[in-house]
């Protein structure tokens, strides 16, 4: 398989592959865990205000009093890797087109050179937080195999479309590719992995700001 | 597998429910929870944070209920729980975590890690693998009546006292009186002065009141085990004297603990809601206070701060009335920088303190390190609280560290203060 034959796998087959094996893992994951259901609270509840489950989904967004202090590389680290993430994902021209191909859908790309700083910006945070996770105790002894490869996983995007984009290391065509390739490495995994917290922490909020509010305590 | 470990891999099973499943998969491993536990923030011991604590529930969810598990499990890839591990994390669920809920407001995904812990401890339990001083006081709540072992009789001659001293009388079995007043044994043992300061209180209000001689106690050990059989006979005994009293409200005692078990737990151990309401003795003097009925003759001029019990305030959802009580009660109160729902625990919640081990005790001594830095700072030499159970954890850890600070309960505060 030439370089050309490479690209044109992981752009139609392989794309189709990937897409599908994410939408039905998917699928089954978020089966698997909300329909295990869960026991009404049959306790009289108490109403206050700012407790709800929606509440919660927004408030756990930020960091709670002292936290950012107790852990600055954790907040900060996570909110730049994460918002770059988005900016780079759903801000870039290319990718805005293969999405309106995907699904009709549409929005006005990030000027590139902003695009491209924000990767730049990313892989640093990652690279930090990672670090982070080498060096503090608590993070070196929860972490397993699984945290070290999700985020293998999500940097090799970041860092091969960047490398892309920069012409850098390899042929355009074959970095593309790899590119495209390691995407939908992460799609595959994204349903059996932590990576999965992307849609689950909205369950999670929610039901822990439903619990809580039930007892009249916004969390 | 022995027949104990597929009893609890069976409990486990059953106590994982969405909620849980939902927790499980958001987890990032970020740690943060870590720095919400005082048994992490004062020993930096990491198999203190919080998440490791329900470590073998994962497991189990993941063999159990997840496909990726499931297929490792049939060919042999996975590591089934064994009793030693379990005989590890009892320290982890008990010892270290008193279910004082802090964990659950820091995670950034969102998991209610205290409801995941609380769960686990089912499990736990079923299999027997539970401190022997929990086991203890649980037993005797449901041979005698309180965890304490204490008998009517003996309640009786506190009443019998508390009548003689205050001049009022305290109505037993009294039915059709609005409020159904329970104790809880450390009150009855420790504070008798609670039951004075309440009899003044409702006599001055012109409201009703009465005990019931077989429904007394209001703590739950059951609970804190974590074996729901046993809580469900200790609150039907409350259940069954309020509706056959016919009372429109049952006062629950400042015991965080007692207060949980009945307004929030009760009515799910038990399968229906109630026929009367549960109200915290703070919201009840608070409503008083609202209503200008609970006026003081004078105010406690020492500075002062105040402890908020976990269970009442974070977990309870009683979150104003504290503290609205004690600058009524209080001339120099100095409010402490987490405060209400992000207070700190006293380190002897969610029945630890009944675990009377050296490694147990020496944990709580310096768990108790955070409270002592609050105290430091504030430059106080009073703490007030609403907790018995939190209060004679924290006067041992006084005591440890030779600290002069005085602990006062709030509702005898109010009591002391109370206009004539
Ligand atoms: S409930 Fe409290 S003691 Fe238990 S793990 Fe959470 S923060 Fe620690
Ligand atoms: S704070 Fe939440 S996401 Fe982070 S390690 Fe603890 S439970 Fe997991």
């Amino acid at each position: 398989m030439n370089e050309l034959q490479f690209l044109t796998w992981v752009r139609g087959p392989g794309l189709d592959l990937a897409v599908g094996l994410f939408l039905l893992g998917m699928a089954w994951r978020l089966f698997e865990i909300y329909s295990l259901g869960r026991k009404q609270d049959l306790a009289a509840p108490r109403h206050a205000a700012g407790a709800s489950g929606l509440h919660t989904v927004f408030r756990r967004s930020m960091p709670p009093p002292g936290m950012l202090k107790r852990s600055p590389v954790s907040y900060l680290g996570g909110y730049i890797f994460h918002i770059g993430l988005v900016v780079v994902v759903f801000g870039f021209a290319p990718h805005i087109l293969l999405i309106r191909n995907l699904t009709g859908l549409s929005w006005p790309g990030l000027p590139s050179q902003f695009v491209d700083l924000a990767a730049v910006v990313t892989m640093a945070a990652m690279v930090v937080v990672l670090v982070d996770r080498i060096n503090k105790p608590v993070k070196r002894f929860l972490s397993t195999f699984e945290d070290w490869f999700t985020w293998m996983v999500t940097f090799l995007p970041v860092l091969t479309g960047w490398m892309a984009v920069q012409h850098l290391l390899l042929p355009y065509t074959t970095m593309l590719a790899l590119h495209i390739l390691s995407v939908e490495v992460l799609l595959v995994v994204l349903p059996f992995t932590k990576l999965l917290h992307v849609f689950t922490l909205f369950g999670s909020r929610w039901f822990n700001g439903k619990a809580n509010a039930h007892k009249g305590v916004p969390v | 597998m022995s027949a104990s470990l597929e009893k609890v891999t069976q409990t486990l099973k059953e106590v994982i429910d969405a909620p849980i499943a939902s927790y499980f998969e958001s987890c990032v491993h970020c740690g943060l929870c870590a720095e919400a536990c005082l048994f992490y923030t004062e020993t930096g011991d990491p198999k203190y944070t919080p998440i490791h604590k329900v470590e073998p529930l994962r497991r189990v969810y993941e063999q159990e209920y997840t496909l990726l598990g499931r297929l490792k499990k049939m060919v042999g890839l996975s590591r089934p729980i064994t009793d030693e591990e379990l005989d590890q994390w009892q320290e982890l669920v008990y010892d270290s975590c008193t279910l004082c809920g802090r964990c659950s407001l820091i995670c950034p995904v969102g998991n209610d890690i205290t409801y995941m812990i609380r769960k686990f401890r089912e499990g736990m339990a079923v299999s027997g693998h539970v401190p022997d001083g929990i086991r203890g006081a649980t037993q005797r709540t449901v041979e005698i009546g309180g965890p304490m072992g204490l008998k009517w009789p003996a309640v009786a001659n506190v009443l019998k006292k508390a009548e003689e001293s205050t001049g009022l009388t305290i109505p037993v079995d009294q039915a059709g009186a609005d409020y159904l007043v329970l104790l809880s044994s450390m009150e009855i043992v420790n504070y008798p002065e609670y039951i004075e300061a309440l009899a003044k209180i409702f006599h001055k209000a012109g409201i009703s009141f009465t005990l019931a001689s077989d429904a007394f106690e209001a703590t739950n050990a059951g609970i804190q085990i974590g074996a729901s059989d046993i809580a469900r006979v200790i609150v039907s005994r409350i259940v069954d004297a309020a509706e056959r009293l016919k009372v429109k409200y049952v006062l629950s005692p400042e015991c965080g603990h007692a207060y949980t078990a009945i307004r929030w737990e009760g009515p799910n151990l038990i399968g229906r809601p109630y026929q009367f309401e549960v109200v915290h003795v703070l919201e009840f003097l608070d409503g008083l206070r609202q209503k200008g009925a609970l006026k003081m003759k004078d105010k406690f001029a020492e500075p002062l701060i105040l402890h908020d019990p976990c269970q009442i305030v974070r977990r309870g959802g009683v979150l104003q009335a504290p503290e609205a009580l004690i600058r009524e009660v209080a001339e120099n109160y100095i409010p402490v920088a987490d405060q209400q729902k992000w207070n700190w625990c006293c380190g002897g919640g969610g029945g630890a303190s009944a675990i009377h081990t050296d490694e147990a005790e020496a944990l709580r001594a310096k768990a108790f390190g955070v409270k002592k830095r609050q105290i430091e700072a504030a430059g106080v030499k009073t703490m007030v609280t609403f907790c018995a159970n939190c209060r004679i954890v924290m006067e041992e850890a006084i005591d440890h560290y030779e600290m002069d600070t005085k602990l006062l309960g709030l509702t005898e505060l109010l009591a002391e203060h109370l206009e004539d």
